[in-house]
């Protein structure tokens, strides 16, 4: 067997990316990111050839347009990553993903790694993937420790009883009561990493992501102050997702 | 903790003041300012108040009961929903009827039964109607637990006046009910969480998350919450979840009627005919028990009241 192409950007990709501080590692990552889908290759179109259809194949290898493997971000395990703050897409819905990927194409959720990504891929694909991550189940915990031993205080009362002097529902109430997900609407936030969630909170703020329906995260999100949004991060990202997905 | 316990004290016997003379002044957490009309809203002390001791772990018990119906009170419930879905932030929310307000106007005469009920009987008519299920018994540790949790909440409020908070907001009412218009706004706003059926969402391990508003699993037609009059004032303080007071009043109006105008459980004192029980029960505009919408009789066909699990 050939050895999957994106091993290799992957090794590399975190190799730089550990030694760079977070603020640094976005920029860096969306110039590799154009560089690795856009090395002078084509978008693919509707005449894709039909094993492109394959999800997983275009999870671990990227297409023949040029779209990198989604997993050399993602995770090879499926389950994202932390280090990078990736988040993990096993086990979110279908229709969840098939949103964000919408978003991201037409720039309601404004990113400049996913856009060109989500732009590069074609309809069926996009179904293809979604379908894919969709089906698997979320891997279990690396290790990483239980909200008990390090979630503040502060960051359980947000998640489990909410702030309602300021108007703030538990996150609980719409994302379950293990941070489970519900329905295609309501993702799961249970082991995905904190400065993952921590910076879809300030996206919201910001007004760069602008895709939740009824405007609910913007109203959540401009109400928690920076060290509630991670006290909150490291909450759920401490919690195990291992119950999450597989529904298929 | 104890600055806590001293803050609500202080702030209960100011609120009683303030209230005697006639609404003059207004109290802060700082004290008072001024002249206003209007009391603050009173602060049930933090969770953090509860003693260490046998009765703290009873008030406990009736935040769990409270919070998880269901679960901590299964022999005594019929539906999918928990007290706290009505009586937001675990009863402490003002225009929600928040537990502190509610323990101080009991005992009180109500019509719905015509004689004067202790604050005990007011609960187990939630049972009853609400919860869909059946009352425990007078002095059943359930009844005790959530009473004593309404009394550690209302711990420092004035007695024998009414709280501004009490109940559910009241609307002034409209001259009619847009059942078209309530569906609209119900697809627009609502079905996102509740389901376009309206019977709610649940994770993908069973547990409920949004509750269901109608059908087999909701209140009965005897609750508080099947008059459109409550239902609107609910919705329009609290409703979409985290966006309270976003709705006009015509559309809390409508979008209450829509939910209220759809098939629910028995109301539990039906005993075979359908006119006679709207025309003791729900004798009302804003009722819609009896009466036939899309071609539905509403209570004809209703599942069963106090379906509890064996
Ligand atoms: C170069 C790295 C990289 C690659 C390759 C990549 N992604 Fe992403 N992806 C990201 C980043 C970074 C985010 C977070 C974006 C944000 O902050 O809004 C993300 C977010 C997402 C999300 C949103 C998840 C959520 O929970 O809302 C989806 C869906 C997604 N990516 C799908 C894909 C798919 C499918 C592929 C492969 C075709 C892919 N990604 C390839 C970096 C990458
Ligand atoms: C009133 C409902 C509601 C509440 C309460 C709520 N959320 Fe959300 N949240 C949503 C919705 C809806 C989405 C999906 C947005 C979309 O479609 O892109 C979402 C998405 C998210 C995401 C993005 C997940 C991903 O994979 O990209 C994060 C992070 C998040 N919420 C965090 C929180 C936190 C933290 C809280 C509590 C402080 C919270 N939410 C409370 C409704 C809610
Ligand atoms: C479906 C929504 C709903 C649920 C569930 C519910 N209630 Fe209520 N509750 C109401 C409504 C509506 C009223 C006001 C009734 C009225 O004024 O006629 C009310 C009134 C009350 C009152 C009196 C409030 C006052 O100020 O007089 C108490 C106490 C109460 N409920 C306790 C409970 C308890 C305990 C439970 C759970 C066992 C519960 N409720 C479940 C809707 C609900
Ligand atoms: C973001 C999700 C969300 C949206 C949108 C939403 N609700 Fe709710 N609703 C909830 C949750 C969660 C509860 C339970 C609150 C609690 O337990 O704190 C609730 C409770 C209720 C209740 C009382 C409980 C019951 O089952 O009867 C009613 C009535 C209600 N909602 C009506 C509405 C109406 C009408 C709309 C549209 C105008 C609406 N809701 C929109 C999430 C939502």
């Amino acid at each position: 067997m050939c050895a999957p192409p994106f091993k290799v950007s992957h090794l590399a990709f975190s190799a730089l990316v550990a030694v760079l501080p977070m603020s640094r590692r976005l920029a860096l990552t969306a110039s590799m990111s154009v560089r690795i889908a856009f090395g002078g290759l084509l978008i693919c179109t509707a005449v894709c050839p039909a094993h492109a259809m394959d999800g997983g194949e275009i999870a671990r290898n990227g297409t023949q347009a040029g779209v990198p493997a989604c997993a050399s971000c993602h995770g090879d395990a499926w389950g994202g990553n932390a280090e990078g703050g990736f988040p993990r897409l096993s086990g979110l819905a279908e229709g969840y993903l098939a949103h964000e990927l919408d978003s991201f194409a037409d720039g309601s959720r404004d990113n400049e790694i996913m856009g060109p990504i989500a732009q590069g891929l074609a309809p069926e694909e996009r179904r293809a993937l979604t379908v894919f991550y969709a089906g698997l189940r979320a891997p279990p915990p690396d290790g990483t420790p239980q909200p008990d031993d390090t979630a503040s205080d502060r960051g359980r009362m947000l998640a489990q009883t909410g702030e309602w002097t300021k108007a703030l529902p538990a996150c609980a109430q719409c994302h379950g009561p293990a941070g489970q997900g519900v329905g295609a609407a309501f993702p799961p936030l249970a082991g995905q990493p904190a400065a993952y969630i921590a910076a879809q909170l300030s996206a919201w703020k910001a007004g760069t992501r602008r895709n939740d329906p009824l405007g609910l995260m913007k109203g959540i999100a401009d109400r928690l102050s920076d060290d509630d949004a991670t006290a909150v991060a490291a909450y759920y990202a401490a919690l195990p997702a291992t119950a999450i997905g597989g529904a298929r | 903790m104890n600055l806590m316990t001293r803050f609500t004290g202080r702030s209960a016997a100011c609120l009683a003041l303030a209230t005697a003379m006639g609404g003059l002044a207004v109290l802060t957490p700082l004290g008072f300012v001024g002249a206003e009309t209007t009391a603050p809203p009173f602060v049930p002390q933090a969770d953090s108040a509860i003693p260490d001791d046998d009765f703290g772990k009873v008030i406990r018990l009736g935040e769990r009961i409270f919070r998880d119906t269901g679960a901590e009170a299964r022999a005594f419930v019929g539906n999918d929903l928990r007290c706290a879905n009505c009586h937001l932030d675990r009863g402490r929310l003002g225009h929600s009827a928040p537990l502190w307000a509610a323990y101080l106007v009991y005992p009180a005469y109500r019509a719905k039964n015509g004689h004067v009920n202790t604050f005990a009987e007011r609960l187990q008519g939630c049972f009853r109607y609400s919860m869909n299920g059946k009352e425990p018994p007078l002095g059943d540790p359930i009844l005790v637990a959530l009473e004593t949790y309404a009394a550690f909440l209302a711990h420092g409020a004035p007695v024998g006046v009414k709280l501004p908070g009490q109940g559910y907001l009241k609307l002034t009412k409209p001259k009619r009910l847009d059942l078209a218009h309530g569906r609209d706004v119900y697809a627009a706003k609502c079905a996102l969480c509740h389901g376009g059926d309206g019977a709610g969402q649940a994770s993908p391990d069973g547990t409920i998350v949004f509750p269901p508003l109608w059908g087999g699993r909701s209140y009965n037609w005897g609750a508080g919450m099947s008059s459109v009059v409550n239902a609107a004032g609910f919705i329009k303080a609290n409703m979409p979840l985290s966006q309270g007071n976003s709705l006009t009043d015509a559309e809390a109006w409508d979008v209450a009627a829509y939910i209220d105008s759809r098939e629910r459980p028995q109301d539990p004192r039906f005993a075979g005919d359908l006119a006679a029980t709207r025309k003791a029960h729900h004798d009302s505009p804003y009722d819609f028990y009896g009466q036939a919408v899309d071609g539905v009789t509403l209570g004809a066909a209703a599942p069963p009241a106090g379906t509890v699990p064996h």
